[in-house]
């Protein structure tokens, strides 16, 4: 297996995005990562596309046909990943394989998604669909606030986290999301805003959970060769890659306090990465709502079960705690474009690597240049932990 | 914001027809007020909701059999914000049951107001025809 750099990102604005169709939206997150690279698209041997609502949510069935040809690809082996959440995760790790394996020298991720070209209820319909629509939408019309809301009930009951706690984290990534002009959500909130919001599915409320949002991220990675042929001084290597997946059914999962897939999937990340949790610098995690944070956590061993409100409480994950979490404001303010969120959390990561994030403020102070990506797909149902490392 | 010009798919209608052949009984139990599940004659695995093939040795010969309805509630949710085709519901409590055949059941749970329902309390599983005429199941409150 061949050492993996991440050689340039890209990112579009994140937000409601109805001035442009998928393609364009892919376009304007592609065309900076080849800049950044330095490189032509007729340099990309592969592109794997992260995108999950096609044909649903948006018109396009094949959003990596149009969007290779929209972005100068065509000829270049494509393929669509879905991971539902963690779309944008698999296309990253299918093109690092890609490059890892040998058989490509260059390949990109690109993730996007259009979210808001439909109606607020039919797109709770779909994404609650996403689990087993059989056994548990047919019947029971559980929406995906619904699902994490079951977590957060367990996770309350049994380790005594309040909604003042899961209040935090909003008002945490509110914050890095208002000095992140890429975020869909900017504006500074309290734990009273969140409070007093409306309830979405109890105990969680509409301040607990993450926007809908259009968006796409493109990564462009390359074999060590390349990274020397092309001068590239700043490579990011991709130290590790981790994914497991979990039950469809909710009523199969080990418990409700914590995501299996989550547990395992950043077990192999850092055994591949010979790295261990105290050496991370900073880490973005999946908090598509506030109590998955929380659960993040715990299950990639930020600290012991049952104690992710304590680190929360104590500013740990703030910049100058012990690791700062999601200081681009995380799904949660920066926004979720479903199948682009994966290769979002890799372009911010990469940033802050390089130290060159483009606000100061939110600049991770970095002692072993090690970061790790989580990244959930569905609620539970898929996972991937990527370690960078420059 | 202002709106972005925009011109409208083709609408299309969806709509599944989705095979219950081998899990019939299930769905016939239910209008008979059973809630049954499956359990492999070769593992003796008990699966809810019903497996025609067992996931854990791959044998395909299954036995049916009625859960008992003494449930635990594990965890559980009020669905305020609804998805289209449930509009027309009001909103509706969702909750993750033991049963003490070891499976567990997500199914709506009715008879409570809110503010009583506890993790860990025991509720009853029944088996029942809903307004839209699904055959379904819920938890309700014991006897």
């Amino acid at each position: 297996m061949r050492k993996v750099a991440i050689i340039g990102v890209g990112s579009s604005k994140i937000g409601v995005r109805n001035d442009v169709n998928v393609a364009e939206l892919a376009f304007e997150a592609f065309k900076p990562s080849v800049d950044d690279a330095k490189i032509a698209p007729k340099d990309i041997e592969f592109v794997a596309v992260g995108s999950t609502g096609a044909g649903a949510w948006y018109e396009e069935l094949l959003p990596a046909v149009v969007s290779a040809e929209y972005c100068g690809l065509t000829g270049a082996g494509l393929v669509r990943c879905e991971a539902a959440c963690a779309s944008g995760s698999a296309a990253f790790s299918t093109a690092y394989w890609a490059v890892a394996s040998g058989q490509a020298d260059i390949a990109a991720a690109l993730g996007v998604e259009k979210m808001r070209e439909i109606d607020t209820p039919t797109m709770m319909e779909w994404i609650g669909r996403a689990g087993y629509y059989l056994w548990e939408f047919h019947n029971f019309g559980l929406t995906f606030p619904a699902y994490y809301a079951l977590y957060a009930t367990a996770h309350m009951a049994k380790y005594g986290t309040t909604e003042e706690d899961l209040a935090l984290v909003a008002v945490k990534n509110h914050k890095y999301a208002s000095m992140n002009p890429i975020a869909h959500l900017q504006n500074r909130i309290t734990v009273d805003d969140v409070l007093s919001s409306m309830v979405i599915a109890s105990p969680l409320k509409l301040f607990d959970c993450c926007p809908t949002s259009d968006g796409a991220a493109s990564i462009i990675l390359a074999s060590e060769e390349k990274v020397k042929e092309l001068n590239i001084d700043a490579p990011v290597w991709v130290a590790g890659v981790g994914y497991a997946s979990g039950t469809a059914n909710m009523s199969k999962r080990l418990d409700y306090v914590g995501l299996e897939a989550s547990v395992l999937a950043s077990q192999k990340a850092y055994k591949m990465a010979n790295v261990t949790p105290d050496l991370l610098d900073v880490a973005v995690v999946h908090d598509c709502f506030t109590i998955a944070e929380i659960l993040a956590y715990e299950d990639i061993g930020l600290c012991k079960k049952g104690e992710g409100a304590k680190l929360l409480r104590e500013g740990q994950t703030e910049i100058g705690g012990k690791i700062p979490v999601n200081i681009d404001g995380g799904l949660k303010a920066k926004g979720h474009p479903i199948g682009a969120t994966g290769c979002s959390m890799i372009y911010e990561l990469a940033k802050q690597l390089r130290e060159e994030t483009v606000e100061k403020s939110r600049q991770a102070p970095m002692k072993n240049y090690i970061a790790l990506a989580h990244n959930v797909g569905g609620t539970g149902h898929y996972c991937y932990v990527t370690i960078l490392r420059r | 914001m202002a709106a972005m010009p925009s011109i409208k798919s083709r609408e299309m209608k969806i709509v599944q027809d989705i095979p219950i052949s081998k899990t019939l009984q299930f769905w016939e139990g239910l209008k008979q007020g059973k809630v049954l599940a499956t359990k492999c004659k070769k593992c003796e695995t008990v699966y809810f909701p019903p497996a025609a093939d067992c996931p854990k040795c791959l044998a395909s010969d299954m036995e049916w059999i009625e859960l008992s309805n003494e449930a635990t509630i594990e965890t559980f949710t009020h669905v305020v914000i609804r998805p289209t085709t449930f509009q027309q519901n009001k909103p509706y409590t969702v909750a993750i049951g033991r049963l003490k055949e070891g499976v567990r059941v997500l199914a709506w749970l009715t008879g409570f107001k809110l503010s009583e329902v506890k993790v860990g309390m025991k509720v009853k599983l029944v088996a029942k025809v809903s307004s839209e005429g699904n055959p379904t199941y819920e938890f309700t409150r014991p006897e």
